[in-house]
Parts: C-alpha cells; sequence; structure tokens
C-alpha cells in the first residue's frame, strides 16, 4: 500500500489518460455510429455496402491487430504519401491518436448496429405522420427520431461503452502511457507487480462501476413511460 | 508460369506477398494456437460457468455473494490486466514460486493465459446464463412440480436444456468476444496468430505484412465461427420460431445438419 501511494502520480496520470483516450473515442464512436446507422439504413446501395463492410470487419478482426496496424502500417502509409506527394517529409502518428482514432472508429461499427436497431424500433408511422405534417427531413429527425432513439439505444449503448472502456488497456501495447503501463513500469521496478496490476485492476473496476451507475441513472430518467417487455 | 507470377507480385504489389507466401505455415500455426486457447478457455470456462449461473440464478444469500464478487471484478476489468496480473504478478509471491505448480503451469505464459481466459469466459458466462435460466417460463417449471420433479431434477431435465438453447445467440457473441480476447496472448510471448505477425514484421522491419494476414486470418475464422452458430441456432431454436417460417423455408444446409 505504501509503495502505490508513493507511485500514486505515476497512476493517477496514467487513469488521467486512459479516461481521455475513453472519452474522446467515445466521441468519434457515436459519430461513427450515426453516419453507419444512416448508411445502412439509407436507399442508397453503395452506402448500404460500405457501412456492411465497415460493420464486418469490426467484428471480424481484434481490436489489437488493428491498432497495431493503424499505428505502424498508418505511420509508413503517412510517409508514403508524403513522399510521393512532397508535401511533407516526414509525419508521425502519436500512440494517443492511433489509440483514439483505431479504438473510435472500431466501436463505431458496434454504434451503429445499436443506433440502427434503435432507429428501427420507432414506429414507421410516426415517421409518416411527420411527413403528412409536412415536417422536412431534418425535422423528423430532430423532433421524431432522435428522442426515441436516444431511449432505444441506451441500453446497447451501456454495453458498448462498458466494453469500450476495457478495451483502452490494450493502447499500453504500442506504448502510451496510460495506467497499464505505467502501473507496470512502476510494478517491475519494485519487483511488486502483483501489487501494482491489483491496483490498475481496481481502478479499472472504479471506472467501470462509477459509468454503470452514471448509464443506470440515464436509462431511469429517459424511459419514463417505456414499457420494457423483458428485465434486462 | 509460376516464376512470373512471383515476379510481378515482387515488382507490383505494394505489400509483400511472397514473403507471407513463405511464411504462411508459421501463420497456421499460430492460428491454431489461437483456436487452442479459444477452445480449451471455453470449454473450461463453459464447465465453471454452469454451477456459478446456477448459483447466481438462486436465492442462496451466502453463496450467491463470493461469485457476484467473481462475476463483477471478472466482467469489470480488462482481460489484458487480468492476464499481465497472473502471469506478472504471481511470481512476487516466494509461496508461489515454491509450489510444484509453479514450474510446469504457473510460470508458463500458455498455461497463464489459459487460466486468465477461462477465468474471464466464466464469469461472462456465468452471467449470461443466469439471465436465461430466471427467464424460463414459469409454466414449465409449474409442469415439472406437477410432475413430482425434485428440484436438481427440474433443474437437470427443464430449466438447463432450455436455458442453454436460449443462451446460445448470446453464446455467440461471448465466443467471437474471447476470440479477439486472445490476442491479449501474443502480448505475453505467446506465438498465437497475432503474435506471428509481430513477429514477421519485427523480423523484417515491415508494417503491414504480418498484421494484415493476421486480420485476414481472424475475419475467416470469426467469419466461419458466427455462420456456424447461426446453423446451431436454427437446429436448437427451432422450436422457438414461427411454425410456417421454418416449414416454407428449408434452408440449405440445414437437413445435413440434423443428427
Amino acid at each position: 500500500m505504501d509503495l502505490i501511494l508513493e507511485y500514486q502520480d505515476q497512476l493517477l496520470a496514467g487513469t488521467w489518460v486512459t479516461i481521455k483516450l475513453a472519452l474522446l473515442s467515445l466521441l468519434i464512436a457515436v459519430l461513427f455510429g450515426l453516419v453507419g446507422a444512416w448508411a445502412k439504413l439509407s436507399k442508397n446501395i453503395v452506402a448500404q455496402k460500405i457501412a456492411a463492410a465497415y460493420t464486418a470487419i469490426v467484428r471480424g478482426v481484434p481490436d489489437l491487430v488493428l491498432i497495431l496496424l493503424v499505428f505502424f502500417g498508418g505511420q509508413e502509409l503517412a510517409n508514403s504519401i508524403g513522399t510521393l506527394t512532397g508535401l511533407w517529409e516526414y509525419a508521425e502518428i502519436s500512440q494517443f491518436a492511433a489509440g483514439v482514432g483505431t479504438i473510435g472508429i472500431v466501436f463505431g461499427g458496434y454504434m451503429t448496429e445499436t443506433f440502427r436497431g434503435a432507429i428501427l424500433s420507432i414506429p414507421k408511422g410516426q415517421i409518416e405522420a411527420g411527413v403528412a405534417c409536412g415536417m422536412s427531413r431534418m425535422i423528423i429527425f430532430r423532433r421524431v427520431i432522435w428522442p426515441q432513439m436516444v431511449v432505444y439505444a441506451l441500453p446497447g449503448f451501456s454495453n458498448n461503452w462498458l466494453v469500450q472502456i476495457k478495451s483502452t488497456a490494450l493502447v499500453s501495447v504500442i506504448g502510451l502511457q496510460d495506467v497499464v503501463y505505467n502501473g507496470f513500469v512502476a510494478g517491475r521496478s519494485t519487483r511488486q507487480l502483483f501489487t501494482f496490476m491489483f491496483a490498475v485492476l481496481m481502478i479499472y473496476l472504479v471506472l467501470t462501476a462509477i459509468s454503470d451507475s452514471g448509464l443506470r441513472w440515464l436509462d431511469k430518467k429517459y424511459s419514463k413511460g417505456i414499457v420494457r417487455s423483458d428485465d434486462g | 508460369m509460376a516464376e512470373s507470377i512471383v515476379k510481378f507480385l515482387e515488382t507490383w504489389s505494394p505489400i509483400d506477398i511472397v514473403l507471407i507466401a513463405q511464411n504462411f505455415d508459421r501463420f497456421l500455426w499460430g492460428a491454431l494456437t489461437t483456436l487452442e486457447l479459444t477452445v480449451i478457455s471455453l470449454l473450461v470456462g463453459g464447465i465453471l460457468s454452469i454451477p456459478l449461473a446456477i448459483i447466481r440464478a438462486g436465492n442462496n444469500k451466502i453463496l450467491n455473494a463470493p461469485v457476484w464478487v467473481f462475476t463483477y471484478v471478472f466482467r469489470g476489468t480488462p482481460l489484458l490486466v487480468q492476464t499481465y496480473l497472473i502471469y506478472y504478478g504471481l511470481g512476487q509471491f516466494e509461496w508461489i514460486r515454491e509450489t510444484f505448480l509453479w514450474g510446469p503451469v504457473l510460470s508458463q505464459a500458455w498455461y497463464c493465459a489459459l487460466i486468465a481466459f477461462s477465468l474471464n469466459t466464466a464469469a461472462y458466462t456465468a452471467e449470461l446464463l443466469r439471465g436465461s435460466i430466471v427467464n424460463t417460463s414459469r409454466g414449465e417449471i409449474e409442469a415439472a412440480r406437477a410432475c413430482g420433479f425434485s428440484r436438481a431434477m427440474r433443474m437437470r431435465r427443464i430449466v438447463l436444456p432450455s436455458a442453454f438453447r436460449r443462451a446460445l445467440p448470446a453464446y455467440s457473441n461471448e465466443v467471437i468476444f474471447m476470440l479477439h480476447g486472445s490476442v491479449v496472448a501474443s502480448t505475453i510471448t505467446i506465438q498465437d496468430l497475432l503474435g506471428v505477425g509481430r513477429w514477421l514484421n519485427g523480423r523484417y522491419y515491415l508494417a503491414y505484412e504480418g498484421f494484415i494476414t493476421a486480420a485476414v486470418l481472424y475475419f475467416i475464422i470469426v467469419l466461419a465461427v458466427s455462420r456456424g452458430f447461426r446453423l446451431w441456432e436454427k437446429h436448437w431454436l427451432a422450436h422457438l420460431y414461427p411454425q410456417d417460417a421454418v416449414k416454407t423455408k428449408p434452408k440449405k444446409g440445414l437437413a445435413s445438419f440434423r443428427i
């Protein structure tokens, strides 16, 4: 315990990196999820195909493989493009950018499915009613679809977020100094790896517990007036 | 002919396909390690999860609490940290290093990954099965009671068989999740599919080849697994589908799958 207190600055700094990483990638995931759900439900066949390929790849390839590919491959790609076009000499993708981008895009794929399901569970009659009232597509989305979609999507969203927080641990593999990396380094230098990895475990547990109760509160707040058939 | 193809690939392909082909057997061995780790931990975790799920679904508070803590901790923390804790962490304790298990099991990366993965999937599967056990329709249980089934017999003959079936769609997600999770093995020196990809890139100082090959192979495995589960669901959940939907649409592959 004393040892952990001695290294608390590193652990806290790492936790902060983890939180930033998780929140920023959540933002990207929601954006990709919205665009993806729109593409999947649109009448445009090209958009549909692209969205289908996107969700299939994300579901089929483990996130760590994609993180490594983006971090190492993206670097190489950026440099080749720079050399070819002569626009820049040397580009560097930071670990943080690679982590945020990849995790955001990966969970964007899961969000796509969540949002798509949520939009589909809005009765079609309501959208037709909106059209009949002369609402534009934008207004129908804002006033009819969005408020209900948020409610229907919340359980799936919560699930995705809880998985996503845990996925951020993987960026320690490319050397980003998140809570796992810092905990590991501290544990190695003090030869107390169990103590430190246990501390990291507890930090994650606290993060998930906080988001769990936060999401539960949100769910209670938003699902007033909605009857769910199951209790899950 | 073959030579000219090789020549063409060497000069025109943006990634070194010839090098991948030369090392393809390594990738297949890596895939085998990945599958081995995933399948064995799913088996061990699956067996562990059944008693845990029954306890979680029951009313016994004394047993319920520790199982709840177990599933909460393993579901609330990253698999990477759990694996590190077991592989790197256990060596911190003198008394563990002195047990007979240390040499052959606990100091080996493969077994440590297996232990971490099994416990992890046991926690997820237990909660998933618990939900499915709790949602068994009351009528079935009442009917079994009326027939004079004992508690154990009800669980074995009525509740579990139907709960397993209803848990199948969610379980297919868990299997794919575990397959994705098994990449963690490559971070503790195991040469699984991703491990081979990282080895190739490190050895030849490459950026794409190893990871892309690993990604494609993972993709194929996941595709095969989810197709397999879809067939399985059609077989084991046939009684839950609308009657005529099953009759009028005999899908290919279903007939060959019936035992």
